[in-house]
């Protein structure tokens, strides 16, 4: 091999750049978010569960939204059947707000770990950011 | 069994019949479904003498009460002015009426909205469907899907439609937590209170209206209100010759 050794030193090199994010993270432990359920509306609430089953609103909450977005908006249905059969209004900031009035502590905790950010609160007001 | 040529092509030839008539089959059949299912048409009309002699006194209850209601950004000056229900001058509203009038009515103000057409030219040039006319004649928004390329301001031929040139939140005093803004960069109108009548409410202006100027209602049943107003009136629509077929009525 022709310059072997500077071939092999600039290939140890690039595979330290590429690696550099799990070296820098590397012992460090990043925890998972604890959520926070203690809000006002939570505290009254005589069973305290989630239109859905709790495993299922931390998976597929988003695909509900979404759901949501389309039934309301497009198709004019603005209520929704949970699968206990209770009815709630199918709205972000009239339904789930209504309880999760702690957007900081409970929606941003996940999104900021998973880094994910959805564009919901371009638009959506939460009820700690209403003063605009 | 052999298949000769002459089968073939028989057999070749039901099947494009059939294949052909299907999609049209299926078509006629949801245009009557949906047919079917439309026996509800929202009109509004306004009492144009009426509503004007008030706002000479000072009435701007509906369009207080709709821009908290939906968030509405005010103050941005005339040309990026967000407008859901407004007041402009008759001879603006009815410009093809010129001279018909006297100056004193020319000048008069005239309450305007979204016309909710039957025929809405915004809704044909939407290139997202970000606009769209629900089941119950109501042009709406669906904001998660405008792209903001104003194709419907263009279309629009009563200025019922308006930009986001800039954040609208800076410019919304007080705002009502069960309602979204909207953002930089979309058109926004007016929904007559879709959010409302799902709920089997009138919209926001009629029901806050102190004089009762405003009436709304089912145009397809004729015990309704506006059934009822419409026939024993005279109206106006706006631009009634372009076609648009609009659903808010001029009562004089």
């Amino acid at each position: 091999m022709y310059n072997g050794s500077k071939v092999l030193v600039g290939l140890g090199l690039f595979f330290l750049i590429v690696t550099v994010p799990f070296w820098l993270g590397f012992g460090t432990e990043e925890l998972a978010p604890e959520l926070d359920l203690d809000t006002p509306a939570i505290a009254q609430l005589a069973d305290k569960k989630c239109i859905e089953p709790t495993g299922v609103m931390r998976e597929e909450h988003m695909q509900l939204l979404e759901q949501w977005r389309d039934q309301a908006v497009r198709m004019g249905n603005r209520y929704y059947e949970a699968s206990d059969g209770t009815v709630y209004q199918a709205s972000l900031q009239n339904t789930c707000l209504d309880c999760h009035s702690n957007k900081s502590d409970f929606c941003d905790r996940c999104h900021d770990y998973g880094k994910v950010s959805p564009d919901c609160w371009t638009c959506h007001l939460d009820p700690e950011g209403m003063e605009l | 069994m052999r298949i000769n040529r002459r089968k073939f092509l028989k057999a070749g030839g039901a099947a494009t019949l059939v294949m052909g008539v299907l999609p049209v089959a299926q078509a006629l059949a949801e245009k009557r479904q949906s047919g079917e299912a439309a026996d509800v048409k929202w009109g509004l009309a306004v009492d144009l003498r009426a509503c004007w002699e008030h706002q000479q006194a000072g009435c701007r209850e509906c369009m207080d009460a709709c821009h908290y209601e939906h968030n509405v950004p005010v103050g941005q000056g005339s040309k990026e002015e967000i407008k859901w229900i407004w007041s402009a001058p008759f001879k603006e509203v009815f410009p093809e009426l010129e001279g018909v009038w006297e100056e004193d009515l020319a000048n008069s103000a005239a309450l305007a909205l979204c016309n909710h057409c039957d025929n809405p030219p915004c809704v044909r040039v939407c290139p997202t469907k970000a606009t769209f006319q629900t089941k119950t004649g109501i042009t709406v928004m669906d904001y998660h899907r405008c792209i903001g390329c104003r194709y419907c301001m263009a279309g629009c031929p009563y200025g019922a439609r308006s930009f986001n040139f800039r954040d609208p939140r800076p410019f919304i005093d007080k705002a009502n937590p069960s309602y979204p803004t909207r953002e930089k960069g979309v058109v926004e109108k007016c929904n007559l209170c879709a959010e409302r009548l799902a709920d089997g409410l009138k919209p926001l202006c009629v029901d806050v209206c102190p004089h009762g100027v405003l009436y709304f209602g089912n145009l397809k049943d004729p015990q309704s209100e506006i059934s009822r107003v419409l026939k024993d009136r005279f109206s106006l629509q706006r631009k009634a010759e372009l076609g648009t077929r609009p659903k808010v009525y001029y009562l004089l």
